[in-house]
């Protein structure tokens, strides 16, 4: 689903993110994704989301070569994967619902769906009953959880997610991994970016493990 | 440009995804619009101020087109009436008169000459003149018979007129002619001069709005820079983030041909009561004439074009600015 052969990314000022990195994720695998701050984790993600582009070797998600992508198709090949992130990015001058909703609207889908899947998707994260509230007056796990909602609310069969847990106590936190899992179990490709170790070997995961840019456990098995 | 009319959704069951799709393409539309309109609703003196900066930018060269084609209306008028006078010579004896007259009306180009002999042009100066008394002392007739020539309709404009002239002025027996004409040309060249500067004028001021516009749209990006963000994250394509701020300019620029509108008709209530005085007292038809259904629509048809022309420039420059790189973080 997510394959990676030989990425180098390298930014102007000498600075190298990523050296020769190569794995792939089969579909309906979960992994982590870890290393220290500045390892290069972020721009990984940002490779597959399409915001960056690699120096030298080839991104694939989905069976699409990502390097050559013209920069008109990048909206579409975003809509096939979902990304939670830190800080939520959500909107706080709309509802819940309108937020969720998003990446539905953005795709057109008929106004008398996206009210229904909208609320299957809140439904999974627990907050149906919480759809006509602003995310202002939830709390910081409700919030991650409404960005979750989000991030799968058009069924992509990639879900990314960058420190999802960063701000949140180990109890909710947990609550969290097991709703990736979930996803996981229904065939969506699942990678988490995190530095919390304990939570890591918790899941007993395939782990991605980044040094300097270089990949340095993980990379080897995996379809 | 809001409100595309819509079949009914789920009264036809069987209807194909590209169907679906147009259809949730255009209620996208509607809803968009409808969002933008009401973001300029919910902070009304701002809008409104922007609207009063363009009403009055609009409504300033199409007061003057207006004044413009009026003016074109009366000199129009005159050169309908365009008559030629040709005097003839004071020994030209009244048998000779009447032959010129028959000579000069197998001309195709003339519809009409009317001969005025000397007794009938003293009895007329007589009449209107109020010298009777002084006309009394002279000895003989000083007048000369004339010949009122009207050129047909094809030879009604200003070189038409000057060709039959010339060709009059070289008939044996005619001494004079002349064309009061010169006023007219006069009227054309300054009316001329005034369209160039007016349209130059139209030009300056759309630019203004367009950067008006494109200023304010600008503000609008920067408001919404979060929305835009989630927007091109989850996939949205370059339009989908572009609409909304389109609408946007395009309801700037309704509402700023509204009141240019506005602004046209007041003012023009206003004048028509002077104006009409003036053109009485020139014995004119002179009228100023307010905009019609149709130049009224067009004004309003432009203030869009132009509003959303603005947002687009303004949309061009900074909307690819905001890319969700720095989301993510190091």
């Amino acid at each position: 689903m997510i394959e990676f052969r030989q990425v180098t990314k390298r930014y102007d000022s000498d600075h190298t993110a990523l050296r020769q990195v190569n794995f792939s994720l089969a579909r309906g695998e979960l992994a982590f994704l870890t290393g220290h701050s500045g390892a290069g984790k972020s721009t990984l993600l940002k490779l597959i989301m399409v915001m960056e582009r690699p120096s030298a070797g080839e991104v694939i998600v989905g069976g699409q070569m990502l390097n050559k992508l013209p920069k008109r198709q990048i909206p579409y090949i975003r809509r096939h994967i979902g990304v939670v992130f830190q800080n939520h990015q959500l909107l706080f001058d709309r509802t819940v619902f309108d937020n969720v909703a998003m990446p539905l609207e953005v795709m057109g889908v008929p106004a008398r769906d996206i009210g229904r899947r909208v609320r299957a998707s809140l439904d999974k994260v627990g907050l149906l009953n919480k759809e006509k509230m602003s995310p202002l007056q939830l709390s910081g796990g409700e919030q991650q959880r409404v960005g979750i909602a989000r991030a799968v609310v058009n069924k992509p069969p990639v879900l990314l997610a960058d420190e999802p847990t960063g701000n949140l106590d180990p109890e909710l936190s947990a609550d969290i991994m097991h709703l990736f899992g979930q996803f996981s179990q229904v065939g969506v490709t699942v990678l988490i970016a995190s530095h919390d170790i304990a939570l890591i070997n918790d899941m007993q995961r395939r782990t991605l493990t980044l040094d300097h840019g270089q990949l340095i456990a993980g990379g080897g098995h995996g379809g | 440009m809001a409100a595309e009319p819509r079949k009914r959704a789920g009264a036809n069951k069987a209807s194909s995804p590209w169907q679906e799709l147009a259809e949730s393409y255009l209620v996208h539309h509607r809803k968009v619009a409808r969002e933008s309109a009401e973001r300029l609703w919910r902070t009304p003196v701002a809008s409104s101020m922007t609207w009063m900066v363009m009403g009055v930018a609009l409504a300033l060269p199409v007061a003057l087109l207006l004044l413009l084609t009026s003016l074109q209306g009366v000199s129009a008028g005159w050169e309908n009436s365009a008559r030629i006078t040709a005097y003839l010579g004071e020994g030209v004896p009244l048998e000779r008169a009447r032959e010129l007259r028959a000579e000069v009306l197998d001309d195709s180009r003339i519809l009409e000459v009317e001969l005025i002999d000397k007794e009938q042009a003293l009895a007329e100066f007589r009449g209107s003149s109020g010298l009777e008394d002084a006309l009394d002392y002279l000895e003989g007739n000083p007048l000369p018979h004339t010949l009122v020539v009207t050129p047909d309709e094809t030879s009604r404009s200003a070189s038409g007129v000057e060709t039959l002239v010339t060709r009059l002025q070289g008939l044996d027996g005619v001494e004079r002619v002349q064309v009061d004409l010169g006023w007219l040309q006069r009227l054309n060249a300054m009316t001329d001069l005034l369209a160039r500067a007016v349209w130059a004028l139209a030009l300056l001021l759309a630019a203004a709005v367009v950067l008006v516009i494109g200023n304010t749209v600008r503000l609008a990006i920067e408001n919404r820079r979060d929305e835009i963000l989630v927007a091109k994250l989850v996939g949205g394509t370059d339009a989908f983030v572009r609409r909304p701020f389109l609408y946007t300019g395009a309801w700037f620029g309704l509402g700023g041909g509204v009141v240019a509108w506005v602004l046209l008709q007041v003012s023009l209530w206003w004048l028509s009561g002077p104006v009409e005085r003036l053109a009485g007292l020139y014995r004119s038809d002179f009228a100023l004439n307010g905009l019609s259904f149709d130049g009224a629509l067009a004004l309003l048809i432009v203030a869009m074009l132009l509003g959303w022309l603005g947002a687009w420039v303004a949309v061009k420059r900074h909307l690819d600015d905001i890319e969700p790189g720095e989301v993510a973080g190091g």
